[in-house]
């Protein structure tokens, strides 16, 4: 029986082979069949996961909260000193300097990546900004968030913080920050459906270990992570009650 | 910092619901709310504080061991309505959540305001506690719950 890997879309293109690699790592570990499923999008995937045809997910952790609390995953991993956190930035030559000093109207320019979008609408909060005075413009990939920052077609961009940093120096000086979040406890997660349970402790010895050897050290890198640390019940719980105080009031 | 700061020093007795009361120093002076962090606290269902963040340990001016094993009412502020804490309670004890603005005092005496949102922890059914997470909030909200909380008092 071959079981179903994926990976959230919102991962940086430059390491799909990475995610390739992890999962050739995986299958020999578990002795047993994985197929790699990438998406393009979160809405595909998200179908497909309440379709029941995902086993193991390197999931956002928007995501997380179904995944776990509805769909009986389990959290096996996270990656060591990887938070997710957002950046909030404008054109170089914006007049705009704080984002208290944001007006109503602006068009901010965004992804279809959940966290990235909440934690930038709370981080607009302080300007009195909402869905009701904005216009938001959805796009494939942070560098297409830059693009409609320097062409002025967006005010304001969200950007994965991540996502920003991967950015060329020249794009990178043609934008400023105005706000990058410090939240340090929200995460991507390795998370296991209720198919692939059995195989929990020798993937938790494994993944825990996998920095170790080269080889494991290699994928690692490629995934641009540097290992995996271990993730309680109750450390997944707390991090998905936490999402839950930021998303729909 | 509000317009209404004066900086002045008063001394206030600080009546909790459960009936106990400390005398506290309050400075007229605010702190302001720290770009992209969110405080974060979690207690017992009794409101107890089992965990704290460093933006809490920062803002609220106490160390995260005076504030493990505190009740969460340390952090209020004279000018904060009791009607204000009571919604809060009935809210969340029926299991929902709960949001508003709230003036918060620090250990110093200044304050500072959050947008707060309070969530219950349900864990196999059962409630194990609440989880406070607080955001930035913008002037207006200040301003207007500055004035509402006024008329509660």
């Amino acid at each position: 029986m071959a079981y179903n890997l994926t990976v959230s879309p919102d991962f940086a293109p430059d390491h799909i082979s990475g995610w390739y690699f992890f999962n050739t790592w995986l299958q020999r570990q578990l002795e047993v069949g994985v197929h790699l499923e990438l998406y393009d999008c979160f809405e595909q995937q998200r179908k497909d996961i309440r379709s029941d045809k995902v086993d193991m997910i390197y999931a956002n952790p928007y995501d997380a909260s179904m995944l776990v609390r509805e769909l009986g995953f389990k959290a096996v991993a996270r990656p060591k000193a990887r938070p997710d956190e957002t950046v909030i930035a404008v054109h170089a030559d914006s007049p705009y300097n704080t984002v208290e000093e944001l007006p109503e109207g602006i068009t901010v320019a965004t992804t279809d990546d959940p966290d990235v979008h909440t934690m930038g609408m709370i981080m607009l909060e302080p300007a009195d900004l909402d869905k009701s005075n904005i216009t938001t413009k959805e796009v494939d990939s942070y560098v297409v968030v830059a693009k409609n920052l320097l062409n002025e077609n967006a005010q304001v961009g969200f950007f994965l913080k991540d996502g920003f940093d991967e950015l060329s120096d020249l794009i990178k000086r043609q934008m400023k920050v105005l706000v990058s979040s410090q939240i340090s406890v929200v995460h991507h997660v390795l998370l296991v459906g209720p198919k692939m349970q059995e195989f929990i402790p020798t993937l938790q010895e494994r993944l825990f270990s996998m920095h170790q050897d080269e080889k494991g050290q290699g994928v690692l890198s490629s995934m641009d992570l540097d290992q995996w640390e271990p993730m309680t019940e109750e450390e997944t719980e707390f991090m998905i009650d936490l999402i839950d105080t930021l998303v729909l009031e | 910092m509000s317009d209404q700061d004066t900086g002045e020093t008063r001394e206030v007795t600080i009546n909790y619901y459960d009936g106990t009361s400390r005398a506290a120093e309050i400075v007229d002076r605010e702190v302001p709310y720290p770009d992209g962090k969110l405080i974060v606290s979690r207690t017992d269902p009794n409101g107890i504080i089992t965990h704290a963040n460093q933006a809490f340990v920062d803002m609220s001016g106490y160390t995260r061991e005076e504030l493990i094993g505190t009740n969460h009412y340390i952090l209020r502020h004279p000018d904060m309505p009791a009607v204000a804490f009571a919604g809060l309670w009935e809210t969340i004890e029926a299991g929902k959540k709960w949001h508003g603005y709230v003036k918060n005092l620090r250990k110093d005496g200044a304050y500072y305001w959050v947008k707060a949102t309070v969530i219950p922890n349900i864990r196999n059914g059962k409630l194990v506690g609440y989880t406070s997470v607080r955001r930035k909030p913008s002037r207006s909200k200040i301003k207007e719950s500055e004035e509402l909380y006024a008329t509660l008092m």
